[in-house]
C-alpha cells in the first residue's frame, strides 16, 4: 500500500512588503517579494512527519495555482523534502476568486491522484480559511480542518481541533481534506542537502486546458464576486506619548477617564 | 421586501452577539429569517424576535453534534431552498466560514469572508473588507448567485427592533457526506468568567514583556479592572504563558474593541493584522521605538512591571 499526499501551497505577497492593489483591484504582485504562505509551511512540516510515521510507501506532491514566480513556493516545499511538484499556470487565471481557485485545484488533486489533501489553515493574503472545506466539498470527501494535531494510521485520519467553545477529536476515512494550523508544530528549515535535492526533483507545469477547464469558468471574468473599490486606510493620526518618570499609570488612568472607559 | 437568512450562533439557546449583530445588518437589506440549528434551537426565539428576526426556523437532530460542519450546511442548505433568501449572512468565525464556503459552493454562489460593514446596493449587498492587516478597505460584492457573506464580530451596534420571530421547524435531510468527519471527543474549555475575547469592548494584551505565565496575573488585574478580555501575543502564547484561544492576531482572534490595551507587545504585522481596527489603542512599552508606538491613541513608554500595576490601582481607585 502506499499513501499519497497532495499538499496545496500558495505563493503570496510578503506580508512585511508595501502590499497594495493593482488599477484592475487584484492584488499587485509585482511591486512585492513573493513566498510561500508561511501556514502552508506547517502544512508540508504534517504531510512529512505523516511520511516518516508510516510504514508504507507515502509520496508527497506539492501544488500550486499561481503565476510563473509561484515556482519558489513549489522550490521551498521540495528543499524542505517534498517528493515533486505541480504548477497550475495559466494567463486566464488571474485574479480567480475562492470559489474559481477551489476549482481549479480540485481538477488537478484529481489529475495527480490522492488520499490526502493537506492545506494550511488560511492564506497569509486572502486570509478566508475557506478553501480546504471547499475542496472537500467539491472532491466529495472528508473535511478534517483546522488540526493542531494530526495522524494517519490504517486509512483512517485523526486529529484535533481546537474550536472556541471545546478541543474536538477527529476522525475520517480516507481520502479526506486536512488543513492544519500553526499549533501543529513548527515548520523544519530546508537543509543544503534538501535545497541541493530540491533542483532535481520534477517540477509539471499544467496549463487549463491540461484540466479540461474553459477560460470563462475562472479569473476575473469567471470569478463570483466583484471587487468594486479599494482604498488605503488613512494613517492614523500621531497619538500622545509619554515616558513613565513615576507617574505613567497614573497619567495612562487619566487619559483612560477622559474617553470615558473608567 | 426579500428575506434574508441570518445562520444563529447560540450555545444551548443562548444566542451569542455576533449574531445580534447580523440581525441589524440584515434588517438594511431585509427582513432577517433566522436559521437556529441543535439543542436549545426553539429557546433562541425571543432574543431573536426582540432584535428583528420575523421567523425562526429551527432544528434539532443528533449530528450537529457528532459529525464535524456539513450537517449544518445540509440544514442551511434546506433553509435557502425554503425561503429562496435575498441574503445569506453567518458570522465570521472558522466553523462559521466554512459553513457559508460549503453553502456558496452548493447554491451557486459566490462567497465574501470576513465583511465589517454590510450596505444595500443596486446590484446586492455591498459588504465592506478590511484586508492586509487593515491597511485597506475594500468594498465588494457577490456577483453570482444568492450572496453568502461572513461578517466579523463587532461590526454593527445590537439594535432592539421587536418582530414577530414565529418559531417554525425546519425540515432537513442529511446528505451522504454528513456523516464523513466523526466527532469522537470533546473538551468544553473552562470558562474564565471573563467576557468573550472576540466579542469584548475592551481587550487587554500581553507580549514577550509580561516575562512569564505568573505574570500574566498583571495583566488579568488590569483588565479585571476594566472588566475587559485578556489577549495574548503569539510569542506569549508559544511560550506557554497563556492559552492559544487568547491569541490575537493573523493566526489568532481578530478582535475591534472599543479599547485595546497592548502590554509588553512590539507591535509586528501579524499582531497588527487581529487588532488594528480597535477604536482606541494604548501601548505600554520599554522602547520607545516599538512599532506598536505607530498606531496608539495614547502610549506610555515605560516599564510595564510599574505601569500596568499602577494603572490599575489608579482605576479601582477612581471606580471606587
Ligand atoms: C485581501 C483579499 C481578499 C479576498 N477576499 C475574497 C473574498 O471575499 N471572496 C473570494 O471569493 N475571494 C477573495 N479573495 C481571493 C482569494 O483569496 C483567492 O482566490 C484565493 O486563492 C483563495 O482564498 P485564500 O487565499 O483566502 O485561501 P484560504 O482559504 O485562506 O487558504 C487556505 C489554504 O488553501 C490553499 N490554497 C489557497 N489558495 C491556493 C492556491 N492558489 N494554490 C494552492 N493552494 C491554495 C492553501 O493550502 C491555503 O493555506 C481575496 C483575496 C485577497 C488578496
Ligand atoms: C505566519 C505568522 C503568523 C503569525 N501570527 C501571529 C499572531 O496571530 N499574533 C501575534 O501576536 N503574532 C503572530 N506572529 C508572530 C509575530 O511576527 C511576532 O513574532 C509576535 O507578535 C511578537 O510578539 P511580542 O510583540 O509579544 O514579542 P516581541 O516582538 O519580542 O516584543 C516584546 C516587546 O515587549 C517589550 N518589553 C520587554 N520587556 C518589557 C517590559 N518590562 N515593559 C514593557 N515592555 C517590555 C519590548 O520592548 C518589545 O517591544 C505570526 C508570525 C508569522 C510568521
Amino acid at each position: 500500500m502506499s499513501l499519497r499526499i497532495v499538499v496545496t501551497v500558495k505563493y503570496v505577497p510578503d506580508a512585511t512588503g508595501d502590499r497594495h492593489f493593482a488599477d484592475d483591484l487584484t492584488v499587485d504582485r509585482d511591486d512585492v517579494d513573493g513566498l510561500l504562505s508561511e501556514l502552508d509551511e506547517y502544512a508540508v512540516e504534517q504531510a512529512l512527519q505523516i511520511s516518516e510515521n508510516a510504514d508504507d510507501d507515502v509520496e508527497i506532491t506539492v501544488l500550486t495555482v499561481g503565476p510563473e514566480d509561484a515556482k519558489d513556493a513549489l522550490r521551498k516545499a521540495l528543499s524542505m523534502g517534498a517528493d515533486k511538484a505541480i504548477h497550475v499556470e495559466d494567463d486566464d487565471l488571474h485574479g480567480t476568486d475562492a470559489i474559481g481557485t477551489s476549482l481549479v485545484l480540485a481538477k488537478a488533486i484529481e489529475k495527480a491522484g490522492y488520499d490526502l489533501v493537506i492545506s494550511g489553515l488560511a492564506s497569509t493574503d486572502g486570509t478566508m480559511g475557506v478553501v480546504p472545506a471547499l475542496l472537500a466539498e467539491r472532491l466529495g470527501v472528508p473535511q478534517v480542518t483546522l488540526l493542531s494535531e494530526v495522524s494517519v494510521e490504517d486509512g483512517t485520519v485523526k486529529g484535533r481541533r481546537d474550536g472556541d467553545a471545546a478541543s474536538e477529536q477527529l476522525e475520517a476515512s480516507l481520502p479526506a481534506v486536512v488543513s492544519v494550523t500553526d499549533q501543529s508544530g513548527e515548520a523544519r528549515y530546508p537543509s543544503f542537502k534538501g535545497i541541493m535535492a530540491a533542483k532535481k526533483k520534477p517540477v509539471e507545469s499544467w496549463d487549463l486546458s491540461d484540466l479540461d477547464l474553459e477560460a470563462e469558468e475562472v479569473g476575473l471574468e469567471g470569478a463570483w464576486t466583484a471587487v468594486e473599490s479599494a482604498t488605503q486606510r488613512p494613517a492614523r493620526t500621531a497619538g500622545t506619548i509619554v515616558k513613565d518618570e513615576g507617574e505613567g499609570g497614573k497619567q495612562l488612568a487619566e487619559f483612560l477617564a477622559g474617553q470615558k472607559f473608567i | 421586501m426579500a428575506e434574508v437568512l441570518v445562520y444563529v450562533d447560540h450555545v444551548d439557546g443562548a444566542v451569542r452577539k455576533p449574531t445580534l449583530e447580523l440581525l441589524t445588518l440584515a434588517r438594511r437589506i431585509g427582513e432577517p429569517v433566522a436559521v437556529a440549528l441543535g439543542a436549545g434551537a426553539e429557546s433562541t426565539a425571543a432574543a431573536l424576535a426582540e432584535h428583528g428576526a420575523t421567523r425562526v426556523l429551527t432544528h434539532d437532530a443528533s449530528e450537529y453534534v457528532d459529525y464535524l460542519v456539513v450537517p449544518k450546511v445540509d440544514a442551511l442548505q434546506a433553509a435557502v431552498a425554503a425561503v429562496s433568501p435575498a441574503a445569506v449572512l453567518v458570522p465570521s468565525s472558522a466553523e462559521g466560514k466554512e459553513i457559508a464556503a460549503r453553502l456558496a459552493l452548493r447554491i451557486g454562489s459566490g462567497i465574501i469572508t470576513d465583511a465589517v460593514d454590510l450596505e444595500a446596493g443596486d446590484e446586492g449587498p455591498v459588504a465592506t473588507q478590511s484586508v492586509f492587516a487593515a491597511s485597506f478597505t475594500t468594498k465588494s460584492r457577490v456577483s453570482k448567485g444568492t450572496p453568502v457573506i461572513t461578517v466579523k464580530p463587532n461590526s454593527a451596534a445590537v439594535e432592539a427592533a421587536p418582530a414577530a420571530g414565529a418559531v417554525e421547524a425546519l425540515a432537513v435531510s442529511f446528505s451522504a457526506q454528513a456523516t464523513g468527519t466523526k466527532i469522537t471527543g470533546r473538551t468544553p474549555r473552562e470558562s474564565t468568567g471573563r467576557p468573550e475575547l472576540t466579542e469584548a469592548a475592551i481587550v487587554v494584551s500581553g507580549g514577550r514583556g509580561v516575562n512569564g505565565a505568573e505574570n500574566f496575573a498583571l495583566i488579568e488585574a488590569l483588565a479585571d479592572s476594566l472588566g475587559a478580555a485578556v489577549g495574548a501575543s503569539r510569542a506569549a502564547v508559544d511560550a506557554g504563558w497563556y492559552p492559544h484561544t487568547n491569541q490575537v492576531g493573523q493566526t489568532g482572534k481578530s478582535v475591534s474593541p472599543q479599547l485595546y490595551i497592548a502590554n509588553g507587545i512590539s507591535g509586528a504585522i501579524q499582531h497588527r493584522a487581529g487588532m488594528q481596527t480597535s477604536k482606541t489603542i494604548v501601548a505600554v512599552n520599554k522602547d520607545a521605538e516599538a512599532p506598536i508606538f505607530d498606531l496608539v491613541d495614547y502610549g506610555v513608554v515605560g516599564d510595564l512591571f510599574d505601569v500596568v500595576p499602577q494603572l490599575t490601582e489608579e482605576i479601582k481607585t477612581r471606580k471606587g
